[in-house]
């Protein structure tokens, strides 16, 4: 049975042609990935699905009826729901209260949490309504929005992206809840530039370019191969060479550190090490192992209970001293990253405006200049540099913020998921990125791909609790021997 | 996040719909006039025709200075995110201690008139200071603190009018002395207009601009109003940027009520017969420019009209204040409005408060 139909789609914007007559169709009890480049329109295709826009031209059948979707009001009375590919919820508010708009009054009472506790579990999708959002990782996030969704009785699904905020783990557990989902007869659409996993747990695939779609596949009968070749139009291989750069001098410097969560519990217990010029330091852990809170605590935007953080021969107290020597490509792009409602020549400018001044005055000429160089070297594709940020596809979002951050060099680079919600010519792109930096620079990469980790670092801490459970050199890691340590189990070394 | 991200009109399509928004409120106006028995278009009429008189254009600019000067500063204090509602306190604050060098203080003669402008300056920024640092340092918010101060800030006024500095000369009215002339401000002939004011008040406009668009705290004060989080990952000290800002935004306050002892009453008076509400105006002159400071000419300039227009309905129509209030009220109250509907592509269903 076909529950969705989209026949002829075609949304302009100022500039970009998003959609290009797209037809998609998505059976019940199926999965059905979407594939495509950044920017192809992959959000921009389900954001009409939800109504956040609407077509220019174009017709959408739900159960085979003519419908006019004018909001995500009417998608949702459809049965359409959607988790966007950056939790939108409110972060101020606990989970309850994030769940409570789902109900008549927006009252949540014992007996709805027990509703929404039993529907969680029988996804195997716990969540914690008593915590406030804030606390929760991006994961768990995505998980109460995946919930939230579900609560309205949604049954045919947008997932955007909802992998790039998953550990593997996570991953997993979000597959199993997807094909209880699928045998119930539910259509979930999946959105993701990971093709593994769109192999793995999709039955049809999509793949647009440039706003137009150029195939609609029965997974079993494809490859990755092919997939690549249908999004980029060449191959990509996806190998890289790691020359032995003799190591510099000392960059940052890591000692004993203590550090705070936002609970007021200790996320980071006696953590050392050091980065040397010429080298990248992969921490690899399953998310909510300390990662966050020693990242924010080097960036000095968290306090250091006790211990010391050198970067550049200088103690970090205030995010003002890193920024004298390093760059920070952080995981929250939309809270942190960007300003989403400025311009993207004002964050292109964002860590760089310093460069650019003389005696309190920018020079805004030199600025656009140069602003526009980067627009054309990383590939960002905006309408203009005058248009708000949120007008970027995610994954030019991630180039607006690798490029600012690479671009003029610096003595310490901290890549927190550098590769998130990047398809996979732009994934090649920045790894290479990285390994030709790392002559100049000392690199902290962390990532819960543990390809990515293994692939770039030459020496990988693994986070457990707050602590490296052991600091492993390139050599002598696997990914076995790697995942165990993430899991808790202690390896020998060497 | 998408929630506040809205794509603006053009600029031709927005000034129409203000200009809609404008006609809706005369119309709503109408019919009270003509509830009070006048005719409202020859209230209309006579407003125009009355404020491109020779007096009622000075009348106009007069009000202009006051207007223009609190709403640039606000302008600078709603970029950082400061919701500063305290300008009136600020501004009152600037015309307290330019009384009290005026009148008070033992400094050589040609001094004095530097010294008001400095004080004035430092007062009202001193003023708005306080809210920030409580802000910056406790978090507590500024739409409170600002506003208290108001309070305050008028009853400082009046305590001190009708007490220790209550005029010898003055028939137990609640006003001090005459300041001296030396300390009067120029006034083109005829009028009220203390020009050397009015020219700041500009000229203020095209600095705030540059200093928001071109300057390293313009821009760290841009960053800071939107996210402190962004700002702090940047490495701009998000506490100094908003301390800046305010300090701006009060001492341009504090500027207008040097303007308006110095320039217009010779000395200090009761707190609302020195600002009849410019520090509240100014909060709406700065969100009709769009915090466009240089734009913020034509909203003080279109307030400044409704002010003087009211003043003047009330002597030649004989109308109560009230009335005229609600003529300022519904005209403001449309074109406050108009900007809901002035945005497009705007996904209304997911305006979240964050
Ligand atoms: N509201 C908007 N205004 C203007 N342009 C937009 C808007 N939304 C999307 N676009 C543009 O439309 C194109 C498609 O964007 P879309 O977000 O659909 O890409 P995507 O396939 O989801 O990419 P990604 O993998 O990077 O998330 C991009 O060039 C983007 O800049
Ligand atoms: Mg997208």
């Amino acid at each position: 049975m076909t529950l969705v139909r989209m026949v002829g789609i075609t949304k302009r914007f100022p500039g970009v042609l998003a959609n290009d007559s797209v037809n998609f169709e998505l059976r019940s009890g199926e999965v059905h990935g979407l594939l495509g480049e950044n920017g192809a329109g992959k959000t921009t295709l389900m954001n009409i699905l939800y109504g956040i826009y609407r077509p220019d031209e174009g017709e959408i059948y739900v159960d085979d009826r003519r419908v006019r979707i004018r909001s995500p009001r009417d998608a949702i009375r459809l049965g359409i729901g959607r988790v966007p590919q950056f939790p939108e919820l409110v972060d101020k508010l606990s989970v309850a209260e994030n769940l409570a708009v789902l109900f008549p009054e927006n009252i949540m009472s014992r007996k709805r949490l027990e509703e929404i506790r039993s529907l969680a579990e029988k996804y195997g999708l716990p969540i914690n309504v008593d915590a406030m959002v804030y606390e929760l990782s991006l994961g768990e996030r995505q998980r109460v929005e995946v919930v939230k969704a579900l609560l309205r009785g949604a049954r045919i699904l947008i997932l955007d992206e909802p992998t790039t905020v998953l550990t593997p783990k996570e991953v997993d557990t979000l597959f199993e809840a997807l094909k209880k989902m699928r045998n119930e007869g539910k259509g979930i659409i999946f959105v993701s530039h990971k093709l593994s996993e769109v192999l793995s747990i999709t039955d049809r695939v999509t793949v647009l370019r440039r706003g137009k779609v150029v195939a609609t596949l029965e997974t079993a009968d494809t490859d990755e191969e092919e997939l690549t070749r249908l999004m980029v139009g060449r191959r990509i291989v996806q190998r890289y060479e790691r020359k032995k750069v003799p190591p510099g001098e000392e960059v940052l410097r890591v000692e004993n550190v203590y550090v705070l969560n936002d609970k007021g519990g200790e996320a980071v217990r006696g953590i050392s090490f050091t980065v040397r010029r010429g080298e990248i330091f992969g921490i690899a852990g399953v998310a909510g192992n300390g990662q966050k809170e020693l990242i924010e605590a080097i960036a000095g935007l968290r306090k250091v209970e006790k211990g010391r953080i050198i970067v550049g021969g200088e103690e970090i107290r205030t995010p003002y001293q890193f920024r004298k020597y390093a760059s920070h490509i952080p995981d929250d792009r939309m809270g942190m990253g960007v300003l989403p409602s400025l311009s993207v020549l004002d964050n292109l400018s964002l860590t760089l405006y310093r460069r650019f001044s003389r005696m309190g005055m920018i020079d805004m000429d030199d600025l656009r200049r140069f602003a526009e160089k980067l627009v054309e070297r990383y590939k960002i594709v905006t309408p203009s540099l005058g248009a708000p940020a949120w007008q970027l596809s995610g994954g030019n979002i991630a180039r607006l913020i690798l490029a600012r951050e690479t671009a003029m060099g610096c003595r310490l680079l901290i890549a927190v998921h550098p590769t998130f919600g990047l398809d996979v010519a732009s994934t090649d792109e920045v790894r290479r990125t990285l390994l030709r930096l790392r002559d100049k620079t000392a690199i902290l990469l962390v990532s819960e791909d543990l390809d990515e980790i293994l692939q770039l670092s030459d020496r990988i801490g693994v986070m457990y609790r707050g602590r490296f459970i052991g600091v492993l050199e390139a050599d002598e890691a696997d990914p076995e021997k790697v995942g165990l340590m993430m899991g808790g189990v202690a390896v020998e070394s060497g | 996040m998408k929630a506040v991200k809205e794509r603006l009109l053009p600029v031709a399509v927005k000034l129409f719909t203000k200009l809609l928004a404008i006609l809706l409120g005369l119309g709503i106006s109408a019919v009270v006039f003509a509830a009070y028995g006048v005719d409202p278009l020859y209230a209309y009429s006579l407003m125009v025709t009355k404020s491109l008189s020779f007096r009622g254009a000075s009348e106009v600019l007069t009000k202009l200075i006051p207007l223009q000067l609190c709403g640039i500063g606000l302008i600078v204090a709603f970029k950082s995110g400061m919701w500063n509602i305290g300008a009136e306190g600020q501004m009152l604050l600037g015309a307290t201690f330019a009384t009290w060098i005026a009148l008070f203080l033992d400094v050589p003669e040609f001094s004095r008139l530097p010294l008001i402008f400095l004080f004035g300056l430092a007062a009202g920024a001193g003023w708005a200071l306080i809210p920030a640092l409580l802000k910056v340092k406790f978090e507590v918010n500024e739409v409170i603190t600002t506003l208290m101060m108001n309070y305050i800030a008028s009853s400082l006024v009046n305590y001190l009018v009708y007490g220790p500095w209550k005029g010898a000369k003055e028939w137990g009215f609640p006003y001090t002395d005459k300041f001296p002339k030396s300390v009067w401000l120029p006034t083109i002939a005829g009028t009220r207009i203390h020009w050397p004011t009015l020219l700041i008040a500009i000229l203020t406009a095209f600095l705030v601009y540059f200093l928001l668009v071109k300057t390293t705290v313009g821009f760290e004060i841009r960053v800071s109003g939107q996210s402190k989080r962004a700002a702090e990952y940047a490495g701009i000290n998000y506490g100094r940027a908003l301390l800046i800002s305010m300090a701006i935004s009060g001492a341009l306050a504090g500027l207008a009520g040097v303007g308006e002892v110095c320039g217009i009453h010779h000395r200090l008076r009761y707190a609302s017969s020195i600002s009849s509400g410019y520090g509240y105006a100014g909060i709406i002159v700065a969100w009709l420019s769009e915090l466009n400071a240089v734009a913020s000419v034509l909203s003080a300039l279109f307030m400044a009209f409704l002010f003087a227009g009211g003043d003047l309905m009330q002597v030649s129509l004989g109308l109560p204040i009230g009335v005229v209030d609600v003529f300022n009220g519904s005209i403001l109250i449309s074109l406050l409005v108009s900007e809901a509907f002035g945005r497009y592509n705007r996904p209304k269903w997911r305006l979240r408060l964050k």
